[in-house]
Formats: C-alpha cells, structure tokens, sequence
C-alpha cells in the first residue's frame, strides 16, 4: 500500500474533527476505524451538551478548548449542518450551600470566559422551563444541545469530500518505526505513514505506548441513560442540571435533544471494562428514582431506549486526581501526535484539539492550503422539518421524499437512500439509523426495520447474510427460510 | 381540497370491515388510506390458522381472512389507496398523507381510526444488557420469516408470552430453529389458552411463568440471555439467574395501540386501555372521529375486530346522516380487577356492546354492572383470564340514563 503522510487512529469525534481540520492542507491522510462506523465510542454515548466551561479549572486545556469550543459552535453548526440549538441552560439550587456553589462555578466560568451567566430567581427560572424545580439557579445563556453523532458524522464526511480517506474495520495492533516512516497494522493489513495521531479515545493509553509514550493510567466513569419519548420532550424545553457538587460532578439530570426527546441521565459509577456498555438493573432502577426527582415525566411509557457511555479519564494514580486532556508532540517521538485522556467535555471540544493537534504537525512541516477546501458539508435533508409546501416540492423534485419509511420519525425513502449511500461507505443498519433517525422512534425500527434491511440489500446488492446490524459480527439473517420455487 | 364522506385510516381488518359495512348500508363516497403496498395490514404475515372461527364460522388463515374483505371491497369499488401514508389529521378532520404522488388533504366530515397496534420493545421494558444484533420483536421476525423469506436465528429464546410469540415459536421450529422456552414474567400466560397447546406443548417447547430475561449477553450477535425468576411483585429473585446460550430472542412482551395521529387530532386517550375514549358509537372526544379495532383496544381475535368496526360503521352511517349523535354522558367506571372497558361513555338511552379485560386468573367470578345500588347484570364466568377479551351485550331497558356505569369483578 503506498504511503500516507499522516494517519489518524480513531474515527471518534476528536479523530474526524483532526481528519477535518487536516483536510485544509494538502497531506494524503488517512483515518482508521476498528469499528464499522463514525461514533461507535463514546462520541455518540453522551448527552449531546455543547458546554459552556465553568466547570473546568481555569488555565486547563479543558477550560481553553471548551469555551473556544462553544463560542465558535454556531457557525461550524452551519457550515456542517449539525442540529444544534443554543438553548442555554439552567442550574438549579435549593439550599445555601447550593448557592455557594453555583457562584464559585460562576466565578470559575467568568474566569474561563463564559459570557453571559447569572443567578436568577424562581420567577424567572419558571418563565425559561415551568417545569423545572428549584429555588433559584445560574443561566447560563451560552450553553447547547447538539446531536454528537451527526456532528461526528458531518465532521468526518466533510473531512472525507475533502481528501481524507476512512478504513472502517480496521484494529490497530502495532505500530513500527521503518526508517522515516511508521508502520502501523491492523488485523487486515498495514498502512504506511510519516505521521500518526493518536485519537483512539478509551484505547489511547495502548496507542500512546505502541507509539514510545507511556501508558497512562486511566479509568473508567460509566454513566447509564434512558431516552425517552417525543411526548416527554414536550415538557422540557432548557436542559434543567441540579447544581453541581463541590467538584464540579452533576447528579441525573433531564436534557431535551435535538430532535425533541428527552435524555435522563447519567448516573457515574466506575468500571473496569473498556466496552462495558451493557446497560444494568440496578442503575437504571436508579435513574428512575432520581430522574423523577428532576423530571417530573419521567414515566415508564415514554421509555423508548437506554444506553451507557463511559467517560475515560487520566488519573495520577499517586493522588488519584483526575488530570487534564493530554495532547503532547515529543522530539524523541517523531511525527507523532498524542491525545490521551480526552473525555467529557471532547464533543465540545473537538474541532479546538483538532486544530492544536494539525498546528504541531504545521509548525514541523511545510503544509501547503488545499486550494479545494470546502468547510462545508451538506447533511440529508429531513422530511419530517419541512412545511407541507417544502414537502410538495421536495416530492415533485424527487417522489423518494413522498414515501416514509419510518413511520414514527417520518423519514421518507429519499433520506434512506441518501444514507445508503453515505460518503463514508457505511453500510450498517445502526449507520443508516444515526444518519436518518429511522428505527429511532417509539416503535424502534417495528415498522421500518424490514424495510431497510431490504433497501440495503438491494442498493448494494448484497444477499441477507451481508447485511450487519451494528458490528462485524453482527449478522441479522441466517439465510432464506426455503428456497424459492 | 378534496372533500369526501369517509376517510378511513388504515387498510387492516378493521379499516376493511368498517368500509364494507358503511358501503353496505350506501355510502359511497369513502377512501381507505393505506401506507403498505398491499390492503390486509398485519394479517398478511399471519399465515397460520384460526382466523375466522367466530365471523365465519371456519378457520382461515390471517392472508385468507384479510381476502374475504378485500375481495368483497374491490368487489364494490370502494375508493381505496395504498402507499399512502397519513402523516396528520386536524380536530377539523382534515387529513394530510404523503406518497410518491406528493401531499394529499382531504376534508372529511368522518374519519375513522384504524391505525392497529405496535409492539412493545426492548427499550419499552428496560431489558438489561448489551446492544448485540439478534433481539426480535415477534411481529418483525414473523415479517422477516413470512413476507421476506429471511431466516432470523437458529437457537432460539422467547420472553413473553404473547398470542404472536407462542405463534411464532411453532413456526420457527417448523422451519428448523431450535426454540428452547418461552418466558413469562408473569404468573399466568398472557396468550390465548388454545396456542399454549397448539403452539408450545405439541413441540415440547416449555413455558417457564414468573421467569424473566435479566440480562443481554453478546457484542455483535446475540451470544446468550441470563433469565431468572420473579416474585410476587415481579422482581427477579437474585440467586435464580439461568444463562441460556442463544443467537435470537423474540420478544412478545405487549401491543400498543397506534395513536400517534389521533393524538395529532386532539383525540383524548385511555391512561388503561392506551386508545382513545370512546363513546357507544365508536366516537372519541372529537367529533366525527371514531375508532375501532387495535387502535382502540387490543383485541384476543381478529374476528372481534371486524365485528367492532361494523358496529363503528353503523354509527358513522348514522353521524352522516343526522349531523350529530347524541351525547353521551355518563361514564363507564371499572374496579381494580378490569383492565379498561370499551366504551368509556354511554348514554345509557341504547343497546351497546361493553368489552372488557380482568387484570389477572379468576375462577368462578362474577362481572357485574351497576348504576348506584341498582345491578343492572351480572355474568358468571367459570374462568375468566387476562387474554381474552370478555363482551358483555347490554340492553337498554335495564338501563337509567342518570348514573354512571360501575363494572366489578368479584368472585
């Protein structure tokens, strides 16, 4: 295989955020990716929040990146079509203690430079959400929701029109040092690269050694989330957050999406495993005592889905403080690029690492402009946003719009197509389902499922056996049930 | 805009009985607005026996029962569309759908829900566990199995059981899966008595009551489900977990009624039964919109579901023609031992059928219906269970129309 100048291992949102922010330079860069899609991790296991900072210790990269991060969010929300609404969000306190906290964190964000936040009483708590309980709490104006898995997925194709090339199912486990170049394998073959950045989220610390770093020591902060109907999201218009304990952690909160459900979560706990998504009885038994303290619609029939994410974090195992992002670049490393230990809050600050990670490589290198940069990315465009007038001219433009697939989300034929065939070359059920949002809604793929199954098979012509749910392994048929006459 | 008599939501054995009846008794001008290519709705994929017994008094099979409709349908010219998906319908009864052709709105001076039913899934019950391929709701693996020709798994766990799960594990054993048990979390059956025998005990498949999937094992397919036991409040009691290595669960753990659209027409919802209150005349809070079939309650019998849209059909007729039906005040109230009643308001001036479920097993019980002191019948049952669907006809005479209507359960 010919050589890349840099490879970039990883495809979660600070990998697809580096491959775009490469991608304003002309280098042959390539993105790998163990899993089958963008976001498998825990880019898209989180609450979507675009922070604002003011929990973050000033002077941190943490601090830095978060409130660059946010600031600049809503113009790369439209050059990317990210769904994004800058909600703000209120922080709610009932006692004194309470109090004290908010305006040390409120301090904390003026020194980080969060713009706008205050305290507000009970009366103008109810006028931002009637729903949220509280005596008084800090607003925090700055604040978002955005959704974490199309922001990867933007990031990525939007790297991806601009020359960067995605390898999915690919495990990095070794890298070499051959002459000027790395080597770096995977269980399917080797790719030849100058550079490597190490953007492997929980996996980094095994990276960083293979790379000459250290090992770092990290753990694990695995946090359990319901999701919860459209009905529920009726009644949650501003992320509602308890006020934050004397570190800076939140108890279970209720967080409205984007797309107008209801987040409630997450609980923290610590775990063990890299992969430990499952999902347990006991945490989620929690959830519900303590998301109906915060939410009073927490019910059991807005229940759609639950699902887990962890937060990796480095830790000094002498003190056992948890420390800042990593993002290192040693001389005796050549070409190398480390990030380590980026966790909460890396949604929002992706595309800031992304751009001190490319500005190691362009202080080292002479990188040319890619004259054919374009910052933009066209998303798939949503039949279920449209006015009853967009909708007749989408229909009459092209009458894949006209049929819904997804009856619960609406999604037309038009949008699976589009998903199909993503510029990524992602093929599974789950990727069709975070491009579109079918199988998304209250009915979880009841109705449409079947239908995109069979769409896959026929647009890629693929038999049954192919057709993968989420992972490699992943088959959703046997074979036929007979063969046909 | 297009104005028309009758829009009927859904092309499924209640949408179909409610055409072939209102046509029956002249009304011409009625669309059926169905999002599948095909009329039937769920019956298509329903290709064992036991359809018909009660309306036809002979067993067909779910396509074979779906085409005596139909065939009559076509046979009358009743204005139909398929792939037509409705995507709203206002309190004014204006009903928008969307389909290749582009949007279509129509003004109805009737419209008639017939949406059906969904199931419920993973999430809705809160399984705990991984994320691996592998985990079927029943009415999708039937789909997959019965429309598609696609084979979902081989070694087989169900939890549930549902009418369509005990279905659906004969038939994957018919196709050469093998099905190990079927898990109830409850401490009696939730299906129908009769596919207990014909689907379960004459393949030797076990059903295991008071048991539940506690846990979900497997990264990329499904490698196994942990079940344990349940007590009294249907807690799984530590101790008794079970790992049962599998490839596929299905899941028959409960319908829904579809209400999404009739929530988009104002149309005031049952907490108990999950569909719409209704009156005697199939008419919910709305005036002009009826509902029948599973989209007003689940039914045990798809027979029961033609029977219900007809009476429905006989109301509309009726609403067309006098402008208005009467109003019906008082309520239909239910002890701790009914599920939900259908109808929830009566006028208690006219015969009207009452449906209901008990909430658990009872031997020898007793339904009765009272208005205050008065009973006004009451029905002994040497059994009444949760999975069928108990219909009480009530006459009028017996009736006062000043007190609401209790209904018990003793025994």
């Amino acid at each position: 295989m010919t050589g890349f100048d840099v490879v970039i291992i990883g495809a979660g949102v600070v990998g697809s955020a580096v491959a775009r922010e490469l991608s304003r330079y002309r280098v042959h860069a390539a993105v790998l990716e163990k899993e089958l899609d963008v976001a498998c991790g825990n880019s898209s296991r989180n609450t979507g929040m675009l922070h604002a900072g003011f929990t973050y210790k000033p002077g941190t990269l943490k601090a830095e990146c978060a409130v660059e991060g946010n600031q600049e969010f809503d113009q790369v929300a439209k050059e990317l079509e990210v769904p994004f609404r800058r909600t703000g969000k209120v922080v709610v306190g009932f006692t004194e203690h309470d109090r004290e906290n908010l305006l040390k964190f409120k301090a904390v964000g003026e020194q980080n430079g969060v713009r706008g936040m205050r305290i507000i009483d009970k009366e103008e708590l109810h006028r931002l959400d009637s729903s949220a309980g509280g005596e008084f709490a800090m607003y925090v104006p700055d604040s978002g929701i955005l959704d974490p898995m199309q922001y990867t997925i933007a990031l990525a194709e939007n790297a991806c029109q601009n020359g960067v090339e995605f390898y999915f199912g690919q495990e990095v486990v070794a890298i070499e040092r051959e002459g000027e170049d790395y080597l770096v394998k995977t269980r399917k073959g080797e790719f030849r690269t100058r550079w490597v950045v190490n953007c492997a989220g929980m996996y980094a610390p095994e990276i960083s050694e293979m790379l000459g770093y250290p090992h770092y020591p990290t753990k694990g902060f695995k946090g359990e989330y319901f999701i919860l109907d459209k009905k529920a999201g009726k009644h949650l218009r501003i992320p509602v957050y308890p006020a934050p304990n004397d570190k800076g952690g939140f108890s279970t909160h209720a967080t409205p999406t984007v797309d107008g459900n209801v987040l409630v979560g997450p609980d923290s706990y610590v775990t063990e495993g890299r992969e430990d998504y499952a999902v347990t009885k006991e945490h989620l038994d929690g959830l519900i005592a303590d998301g109906q303290k915060m939410f009073k619609h927490m019910k059991r029939e807005y229940f759609i889905r639950n699902f887990a994410g962890i937060r990796w974090k480095r830790y000094d195992p002498e003190t056992g403080e948890i420390l800042d992002f990593l993002l290192e670049a040693e001389e005796d490393k050549p070409n190398t690029v480390n990030l380590v230990g980026i966790e909460s809050p890396g949604i929002t600050c992706a595309l800031p690492l992304a751009r001190r990670a490319v500005k190691i490589l362009a202080e080292r290198e002479q990188l040319a402009e890619n004259p054919d940069f374009n910052p933009c990315r066209k998303g798939i465009r949503k039949y279920i946003e449209m006015t009853t007038e967009e909708k007749k001219a989408a229909i009459a433009e092209n009458p894949d719009y006209g049929e819904v697939v997804c009856r619960c989300e609406n999604v037309s034929r038009a949008e699976i197509l589009q998903a199909i065939h993503n510029p990524l070359g992602v093929h599974t059920v789950t990727g069709i389902k975070n491009r579109t949002r079918a199988t998304m809604g209250r009915c979880q793929g009841g109705y449409c499922e079947t239908r995109i199954t069979k769409m896959i098979e026929e647009e890629l012509g693929i038999s049954p056996e192919e057709v993968r749910y989420s992972r490699k392994d992943g088959y959703m048929f046997t074979g036929k049930v007979r063969e046909e006459q | 805009m297009r104005q028309t008599d009758v829009v009927i939501i859904g092309g499924g054995p209640a949408g179909l009985a409610a055409a072939v009846r209102l046509w029956e008794k002249g009304i011409r001008d009625i669309l059926i607005l169905e999002r599948e290519h095909f009329l039937g709705g769920i019956l298509r994929q329903c290709i064992h026996d036991g359809f018909g017994l009660t309306r036809f008094g002979e067993t067909l099979s779910g396509p074979e029962y779906a085409a005596r409709f139909i065939d009559q349908a076509l046979e009358m010219g009743i204005p139909y569309m398929t792939d037509v998906t409705v995507i709203d319908i206002s309190g004014d009864r204006k009903v928008t759908a969307s389909s290749r052709d582009g949007i279509l709105e129509i003004q109805a001076k009737a419209v008639v829900l017939t949406m059906g039913c969904r199931e419920r899934t993973r999430g809705a019950i809160s399984i705990p566990g991984q994320r691996p391929a592998g985990v079927y709701t029943a009415g999708v693996a039937q789909s997959y199995i019965n429309l598609q020709n696609k084979m979902v798994g081989r070694e087989v766990v169900i939890l549930g059981s549902g009418d369509i799960g005990m279905i659906m594990a004969r038939r994957m054993t018919l196709e050469g899966a093998h099905v190990q048990a079927v898990f109830e979390v409850q401490p009696y059956a939730s299906g129908l008595p009769r596919n207990i025998e014909q689907c379960l005990n004459d393949y030797g498949i076990p059903l295991y009551l008071s048991h539940t999937v506690t846990e979900i094992k497997g990264t990329d397919r499904l490698e196994a489900v942990v079940v344990s036991e349940v007590d009294g409040r249907m807690q799984p009691v530590p101790g008794t977990e079970k790992e049962y290595p599998c490839d596929t669960l299905i899941l028959s753990v409960g319908l829904i009624p579809e209400n999404e659209l009739s929530l988009s027409a104002g149309v005031v919802l049952d907490e108990r039964s999950k569909g719409a209150v209704v009156d005697e005349y199939h008419q919910t809070s709305v005036p002009g919109i009826f509902a029948a079939g599973n989209v007003l309650q689940v039914h045990d019998l798809v027979d029961f579901v033609s029977m219900e849209a007809e009476s429905l059909a006989d109301s509309v007729v009726r609403y067309l023609t006098e402008g208005q039906l009467a109003e019906c005040g008082l309520e239909v109230k239910t002890d701790g031992n009914v599920t939900h009643t259908i109808p929830q308001r009566i006028s208690g001036s006219q015969d009207f059928k009452l449906s209901l479920r008990v909430r658990k097993p009872v031997r020898n019980a007793l339904i009765r219906l009272s208005q205050g002191e008065k009973v006004i019948l009451e029905k002994k049952m040497p059994k009444a269970i949760p999975a069928e669907m108990i219909q009480i006809p009530v006459k009028a005479e017996k009736l006062s129309r000043e007190k609401d209507l209790e209904v018990s359960v003793v025994w």
